[in-house]
């Protein structure tokens, strides 16, 4: 029988599926499995479901509840925000971005500016803090939409993003934040934040994957971007995943009313992890900024070393992450992001991204600590870099 | 999540062969830390055979398996018949590589080639 230790800290990624959350969801399989659109009681249980849902998720971060439109997650949420605002037929609209956006932002700029819009993608510091000044300058006339991330994927940085909002205010441009890494993490309400629009991931927060949530604020107006039977008020049709919806709404109060000690936990491991790689490992650098970060991200770049071939043998150790390096056709590249933050090429390709999780322990960053000390070592002993 | 053959992945948990030959008879080195990998790859020739293989390798897994690969296929070769290696060979030892990687394969193989050029060289 395998007794490896496995570790999974790979949270940023997905997450295990709360128990809590799984017996919400469980009924709504084969007892209450009616569709919402369906005048008959089946329907209507589920109606009620989705009803009951939607003033969870809206509570959870200070909303109302028609400001929820459900969606199949945050890529969704993400499109329906950046191409939902920008009319096609008025003429040649400006966007305004960040470079280090979730492609599910920055692909859909890409596809606006095929389409004969204006994007300006603007700049981050070496912690990945987004120039504020800059996006202020980058502004323009026909600017209808800046979107920025609350919290980076990668290396954690959280955003000014009540500095942005405010200057979105100022110029009567709406503002859309994707919040996928930072709800459960670190609190997010829509009137503190300012936002017009919100990005919600149900799986990254302990809920089934395929749902997840945009917030558009009363006022807001916006165009679907998948057309059918006008569910969700038209603004996204598609019979709704009651089980799915469920779950996620189950799993947004669980990480409201678990925020404070899951941060507490998630920092104190965080912590503890960042100085004892420090204090034994050589050649080490910290990704992202040093204070201004999510309590369970961990971003470090490892000098000689290659990040694939660093996450392989941590795997066969039994510990899960990430890395920010890709190898491809002979050449390493690395992650938009990582690269944004203009990182020494001796360590850009040496990445690891560790996401905490509530259920990791201070025991399995021992563990992942002697798993790292031991996948370095070996590594530098195989790299020509190391000691020339 | 690229799919690695098992021989692949045991080529790259132990790889045999590493280090660097201090009184080497040829050496060749390939790539640059803006690029990505590097392989280093010295050699010692005795009776035109390659007697010893060594590598050093700052890659990925493709590059780290191959590395040890070719130096495993290269050992007690003479000098043409090491030359002759192709990518094919080094992909059939490693059963496969993913769809993607196989160009990666190469790598290692220039390498060893460099090296030989190398050893050639001196010897005229």
């Amino acid at each position: 029988m395998d007794t490896m230790k496995r570790i999974y800290m790979d949270h940023s990624a997905t997450t295990p599926v709360d128990s809590l959350v799984v017996d919400a969801m469980l009924p709504f399989f084969s007892e209450t499995f009616g569709n919402a659109s369906s005048l008959h009681s089946f329907g209507t249980e589920a109606a009620e479901a989705l009803s009951l849902a939607r003033k969870q998720v809206a509570d959870a971060i200070g909303a109302l509840p028609e400001e929820i439109i459900f969606t199949s997650g945050g890529t969704e949420s993400d499109n329906l925000a950046v191409r939902g605002v920008v009319p096609f037929n008025e003429g040649k609209k400006h966007v305004i971005t960040s470079v280090i956006e979730h492609p599910a932002v920055l692909n859909t700029c890409a596809f606006l500016e095929s389409l004969g819009h204006e994007v300006t993608y603007v700049p981050v510091d070496t912690d990945g803090l987004v120039d504020v000044k800059a996006l202020g300058k980058s502004i323009k006339e026909n600017t209808v939409l800046i979107s920025v991330m609350h919290a980076n994927n990668e290396v954690g940085t959280i955003q000014p993003i009540e500095e942005i909002s405010a200057i979105a205010k100022e110029h009567n441009i709406y503002f859309h934040t994707d919040a996928v890494q930072s709800v459960g993490k670190i609190p997010v309400n829509v009137d503190d934040l300012g936002v017009d629009m919100l990005s919600i991931s149900s799986h990254k927060i302990h809920g089934p994957k395929g749902v997840g949530a945009l917030y558009v604020r009363k006022g807001t107006t916006i165009s679907p971007i998948v057309f059918g039977g006008n569910h969700e008020k038209g603004m996204r049709s598609g019979t709704e995943n009651v089980s799915g919806i469920v779950g996620f709404a189950k799993a947004m109060e669980l990480a409201v009313e678990r925020l404070a000690d899951d941060s507490i936990h998630m920092t104190r491991m965080r912590d503890s992890l960042i100085g004892r790689v420090f204090d034994t490992i050589s050649d080490v650098r910290l990704n992202g900024h040093p204070s201004k970060r999510l309590p369970n991200n961990v971003n470090m770049s490892f000098k000689y070393v290659e990040g694939e071939s660093m996450l392989m043998l941590l795997d066969m150790q039994g510990v899960a992450v990430s890395t920010g390096s890709a190898c491809s056709s002979k050449s390493l590249k690395a992650s938009h992001v990582l690269s944004a933050l203009e990182i020494e090429d001796e360590f850009i390709h040496g990445s690891l991204r560790i996401s905490l999780g509530r259920e990791n322990s201070m025991g399995d960053i021992d563990y992942v600590v002697n798993a790292l000390q031991e996948t370095i070592a070996k590594l530098r002993a195989m790299s020509p870099l190391a000691g020339r | 999540m690229v799919l690695y053959s098992k021989k692949v992945i045991e080529e790259f948990s132990n790889p045999a062969n590493v280090g660097v030959i201090e009184d080497a008879d040829g050496v060749g080195e390939i790539g640059s830390t803006i690029d990505g990998d590097i392989i280093n790859i010295s050699i010692k020739v005795k009776d035109n055979i390659l007697e010893d293989v060594k590598f050093k390798t700052f890659g990925c897994v493709v590059a780290i398996s191959t590395s040890s690969a070719v130096a495993k296929l290269a050992k007690g070769k003479t000098v043409d018949e090491a030359m002759a290696l192709t990518n094919e060979d080094v992909i059939n030892y490693l059963d496969g590589l993913p769809e993607g990687k196989d160009r990666c394969s190469g790598f290692a193989l220039d390498a060893l080639k460099m090296a030989i050029e190398d050893y050639i060289h001196k010897s005229e």
